[in-house]
């Protein structure tokens, strides 16, 4: 008897991880780009929690012996003017561009919604100056009102967190407001505004929940776009600093310089870059066939 | 129709004025001024110098006042001297301008004819691989930095021709094939990033339209496909797209930075750079009120081709 229950059990436990794995081949089946995306990502994440694991060498050692060094066995992707491994550098460049790209990400697509949320649901006045305000902003480039807060507050992570999350801010905004609009007409607003609810409880309780697709899918679009940006500035020598290691940045060193004898310097980050925004893109694509087929490319 | 335009005209007005007060605020923010990166070039200065030298640039007066009289001066379309170089700001935009409106409406030739028919492409054989490869190609458009497409075309040329493309800006109309044996580079690497925007909307636009009844409708009398989708679906789907392809090339006007530095093109967005660097704050400010100003009309042009192209949409 006790048997015949210990072997349910197990065959139970056994079910379980295929019916999973079922599951999840069902969802690739759906969304193969999705899917795909994801394993990217996956990757990227993996590269930099085990960075100082998987790294062949130390990221910061220049090795002078080994200088432009093109791929071999012993560095994989060849090394730098100062004879750097490219691959450690890569990985531990994916934790910079990771960092930055969610953290602006998060807080440009917060407080856009945020603002966004709370201009729909006052309108007038309140609404009007939101409005004008985001107009304004949205009028400058992102990459110049970036350039902007780089120039007054200096290079560093943090201060390109910053100048990424600034003009992602009046976009989503944008986006999070029109949706928030057609969600304030809904009756259960109406039904919280008549049982006493305060301002607060319903844009934080009632209506934010409900902008939750445009929010996802203007997040992942912006982890990208962010890695990108981070990139951009890392390159004109307005982001990241030396020695940090930073996709952007290697890109800048010696690689357009010496394109020519070595250029697996120019290509590699390159592609490091190319992959790591395309499967954020893609993930925000998927994203939102399945979240809200409605809503346009943003 | 005409209270329509003339309230968007009068709304531009603050937008400008905000734009022009936020840059003007922001400019000053940036630690340093013009006084002291020239000086910092030099080995000596001393502070009487320095105060006359920040006289002369009028910086010693009140924010307020210089603000107002760049303002009262802007108003009259004189947008003054630039600080670094002493010569008439409209001057220095108009010679990189050329460079840059060339580079933006060669990008936007590329775009449109790949954009188009992918797009059209994509949507008609919607998730079949033809779909996937055209998104995939897309994505990965969006994806890719344009610098480094430029870097990798130097490379290519470099390796395979022993051949870089000339470094120094020709007119088109002084000598056509050095000017496109120059520009073409830029205009594809910059093209590919902005096909990729144009495509994608291309295609959700023309999924949309093909769903409405008319098509149906259309299909229904027997109407050829080709026929179909050129007359009554494209026609109807080109209004978004219209949308983004103005937005990117308001956008390409002053935001390729760093392409621009790539390729060594010494365009509106390079000059945005130096002059912040060199904290040339009448040009920087004149500078971001014209990307500004076209961003604003672009979009106001779109509104009103809307209008026109889609007689349903009419503006109280």
């Amino acid at each position: 008897m006790n048997s015949c229950i210990g072997g349910r059990i197990q065959v139970a436990e056994a079910a379980a991880p295929s019916r999973w794995l079922a599951s999840l081949g069902g969802f690739a089946r759906r969304w193969p780009l999705g899917a795909a995306s994801a394993v990217i990502i996956v990757l990227m994440l993996g590269c930099a929690v085990f960075a100082p694991v998987i790294a062949p060498y130390d990221p910061l050692e220049t090795d002078f012996a080994a200088q432009f060094s093109p791929p071999t066995p012993a560095h994989w992707l060849g090394t730098d003017a100062f004879g750097r491994d490219l691959l450690s550098r890569l990985m531990y460049g994916s934790r910079t561009a990771l960092l930055i790209g969610f953290v602006a990400a998060f807080l440009g697509a917060t407080l856009g919604a945020i603002l966004g949320v709370v201009s729909a649901y006052f309108g007038g006045r309140i609404d009007l100056v939101v409005q004008r305000l985001v107009d304004m902003f949205l009028a400058f480039p992102i990459i110049i009102l970036a350039l902007a807060v780089v120039s007054i507050l200096g290079t560093g992570v943090s201060n390109v967190i910053v100048a990424i999350t600034v003009p992602m801010i009046p976009n989503c905004t944008r986006v999070v407001r029109s949706s928030a609009l057609a969600v304030r007409a809904m009756p259960y607003v109406e039904a919280a505004h008549a049982v006493g609810g305060g301002y607060a409880r319903i844009v934080f309780r009632h209506m934010l929940p409900n902008v939750m697709a445009p929010y996802l899918i203007m997040l992942t679009a912006y982890v990208g776009q962010a890695i990108l940006l981070e990139a951009s500035l890392s390159f004109l020598g307005l982001g990241v600093a030396e020695p940090t290691p930073a996709w952007g940045l290697m890109l800048r060193g010696a690689a357009v310089e010496f394109a020519e004898s070595a250029p697996w310097m120019a290509i590699f980050p390159g592609l490091a870059i190319s992959l790591g925004v395309f499967a954020f893109n893609l993930l925000g694509d998927s994203l939102r066939d399945a979240l809200d087929p409605k809503l346009r490319t943003l | 129709m005409h209270r329509y335009i003339l309230h968007r005209l009068l709304l531009m007005v603050p937008t400008l004025l905000g734009v022009a007060v936020i840059v003007f605020v922001l400019m000053r923010v940036i630690p340093g001024d013009i006084v002291e990166m020239r000086f910092a070039e030099g080995r000596f200065f001393n502070q009487e110098l320095v105060e006359k030298e920040r006289a002369r640039f009028g910086l010693d007066r009140p924010l307020w006042r210089q603000l107002v009289g760049w303002l009262w001066g802007v108003a009259r379309l004189d947008f003054g001297l630039s600080m670094w170089s002493g010569g008439p700001i409209r001057h220095e935009i108009a010679i990189r301008l050329q460079l840059s409106l060339q580079l933006a409406l060669m990008a936007t030739v590329v775009a449109v004819l790949l954009a188009i028919p992918l797009g059209t492409l994509a949507a008609l054989r919607q998730d079949t691989w033809i779909d996937y490869a055209v998104r995939v190609f897309s994505i990965a458009g969006l994806a890719t930095p344009s610098f480094w497409l430029g870097i990798l075309m130097f490379l290519f040329f470099l390796i395979v021709f022993q051949w870089i493309p000339p470094m120094v800006f020709t007119p088109f109309w002084r000598d056509p094939w050095q000017n496109l044996a120059q520009m073409t580079w830029p205009a594809l690497a910059v093209g590919y990033r902005y096909s990729a925007v144009a495509a994608r909307m291309t295609r959700s636009a023309m999924l949309e339209v093909l769903r409405e009844d008319y098509i149906r409708t259309a299909r229904a009398k027997g109407l050829w496909q080709s026929l179909i989708v050129r007359r009554h679906a494209l026609k109807n789907a080109m209004l978004p797209v219209l949308t983004v392809i103005g937005l990117e090339f308001a956008f390409l006007l002053g935001g390729l930075v760093v392409t621009e530095q790539v390729f060594n093109l010494n365009g509106l967005g390079l000059l945005f750079v130096q002059s912040v660097a060199r904290r040339d704050y009448t040009l920087v400010q004149a500078l971001v009120l014209l990307m500004a100003l076209v961003y604003i009309v672009v979009n106001f042009c779109v509104d009103l081709l809307y209008a026109w192209l889609d007689p349903r949409i009419r503006y109280q």
